[in-house]
């Protein structure tokens, strides 16, 4: 037994830096392939709605606004980044980011249309 | 001591020093506990009943979310159960990789429960140390799975995500400083004076009882039973690894400090003999999204002790009946026993040595009706007749005062 078997790790410790960061001013680098916001690439959907079904919280709607066009509408508020859609989507029509910072104070900006092109 | 008086006092199911609500009723006599009444169900999610209303594969990460801290625990145990209805044969690179995250996972339970343990017991730096040490594998699983929490690895049939070598050499980079650190601890549990003091003879539990009481994990292997489900029946490819179970024979809250931080060890151990044998070939099999008729149950060893799934299925996308026994239900009764004739100042360490998450083992609302407790559920019309009653009974009545004034009015 040894009284004070952490006193030198806590004097080292004084002149370290710090073990934390300085957010907002100071921000991390997300990893790659970090699953974030969902990405939805209109070009390539085919309207399957593979996704819709398989998403566990219902956050995917996919619209069909002309012949072979499509526009998908995101709740941000339901999604959970599980990114289970973009595994199923047949096309690759959807892909993650690596965004991370999506609090909204308006509820209406957590819904997120992806408009297909004319 | 003898003149104390007796009495009993509610901690919880909200109190600033629990972080989940659950309820407590001790009876006290002076500061010497003399029973205590546990209640779960305050934070019932419905998360069984809402799995039958979810295909398989949003079941997966539903029931990942059972647990924030062994969410990999909890989505591995119901992938298993749906895996052995549906007979597939997991490509072993996938059960490799399930393995590695498993072990991933139980470093960074460890080592945040220590962090608790630690503030628990008012040894702060300890908290602050260990959870700085805890980024490291929070990072390296943030990597590999694209997520801190909640890794998504899972899927039917296999794993969603490879393990590159650029990946392989980041986590066997990450266990040197890990491995290191780890060391460290186990000579800080094992010589720091006040830790030792602080912890030895606190929330006895003896071998007898936990055979008797089931306990499971940490708690058991703590009090020289060897029950680890990675070796007692192994799963993924915990078969094809060698590792030790770690046991101690101090049945205290000390003795479960010093299983878990050797058992870091051990993962480290598993993990680098995991990365190397990693096989070559397929990460996933397909999977049919419709199950075929059938019921499995699955047993995984999570970070706090075994972990149950059963499931069964009728044929259809959907379950039938997901069960899920979360490792705290098994251990909860073993606080109980531990706390009895201790004192009141002990039981944040002891119930914090138990690891517990209430929030996954809460699965049902008991609403109990006996001649001890008057536990009843009131709507609230019968609550406005009551109350209507209990004053007509004690001289306020309006039923005279009703009578007069339709009268006046119907005149």
């Amino acid at each position: 037994m040894r009284p004070g078997k952490m006193l030198r790790e806590v004097l080292g410790s004084i002149f370290k830096k710090p073990a934390t960061n300085l957010y907002p001013a100071q921000k991390m680098d997300m990893p790659e392939g970090f699953r974030g916001k969902i990405k939805f690439d209109p070009e390539k959907c085919i309207g399957c709605k593979m996704c819709m079904r398989d998403c566990p919280t219902n956050a995917i709607t996919i619209n069909k606004v002309g012949e072979g066009k499509f526009e998908a509408v995101f709740d941000l508020s339901r999604c959970i980044y599980c990114a289970q859609c973009v595994d199923t989507c047949p096309k690759k029509a959807l892909s993650t980011t690596k965004e991370v910072e999506l609090a909204q104070l308006d509820k209406n900006k957590l819904r997120v249309v992806f408009h297909s092109k004319e | 001591m003898h003149n104390a008086p007796e009495f009993k006092i509610p901690i919880g199911p909200q109190h600033p020093a629990l972080k989940e609500p659950e309820g407590f009723s001790v009876a006290l006599k002076g500061e010497k506990i003399l029973g205590v009444d546990i209640r779960l169900g305050y934070n019932h999610r419905g998360i069984e009943k809402a799995a039958e209303e979810r295909t398989y594969i949003q079941d997966i990460y539903l029931l990942e979310r059972v647990c924030g801290i062994c969410s990999h625990s909890h989505s591995t145990c119901f992938i298993q159960a749906v895996e052995e209805i549906a007979g597939l044969a997991v490509p072993s690179r996938a059960l490799y990789i399930r393995t590695i995250i498993g072990e991933l996972e139980r470093i960074h339970s460890h080592l945040l429960w220590l962090g608790v343990a630690g503030h628990e017991i008012g040894f702060d730096t300890l908290l602050m140390y260990s959870w700085r040490d805890r980024e490291v594998v929070m990072d390296i699983l943030a990597s590999i799975t694209g997520n801190r929490v909640n890794y998504g690895m899972n899927t039917i049939g296999g794993v969603r995500r490879d393990i590159n070598p650029e990946e392989k050499q980041e986590i066997l980079n990450g266990l040197k400083i890990l491995e290191e650190r780890t060391k460290y601890y186990i000579e800080i549990a094992t010589q720091e004076t006040t830790i030792i003091k602080r912890l030895s003879g606190v929330g006895v539990l003896s071998r007898e009882d936990v055979l008797r009481l089931d306990a499971v994990g940490p708690t058991a292997r703590a009090s020289g039973v060897k029950r680890d489900i990675r070796a007692d029946d192994p799963y993924a490819a915990y078969g094809e690894l060698s590792f030790d179970v770690i046991t101690d024979d101090h049945c205290d809250v000390y003795g479960r400090t010093v299983v878990r931080v050797k058992e870091l060890m051990e993962s480290y151990k598993i993990i680098r003999q995991a990365l190397e044998k990693l096989p070559d070939g397929p990460l996933v099999v397909k999977a049919p999204r419709k199950i075929p008729i059938g019921e499995a149950i699955s047993r995984y060893e999570a970070p706090r002790g075994e972990d149950v799934h059963y499931v069964r299925s009728n044929g259809t996308e959907k379950p039938d009946r997901v069960k899920v026994r979360a490792p705290t239900l098994a251990n909860v009764q073993a606080v109980k026993h531990m706390l009895k004739d201790r004192f009141l100042a002990d039981m944040p360490i002891v119930i914090a040595a138990i690891d517990p998450c209430f929030s996954c083992t809460d699965r049902m609302v008991h609403l109990k009706e006996q001649d001890c407790g008057s536990d009843k559920v009131i709507n609230w019309p019968s609550l406005h007749t009551y109350s209507i009653e209990w004053h007509k009974e004690r001289g306020i009545d309006f039923t005279q005062l009703n009578k007069k004034l339709q009268e006046r009015f119907t005149r």
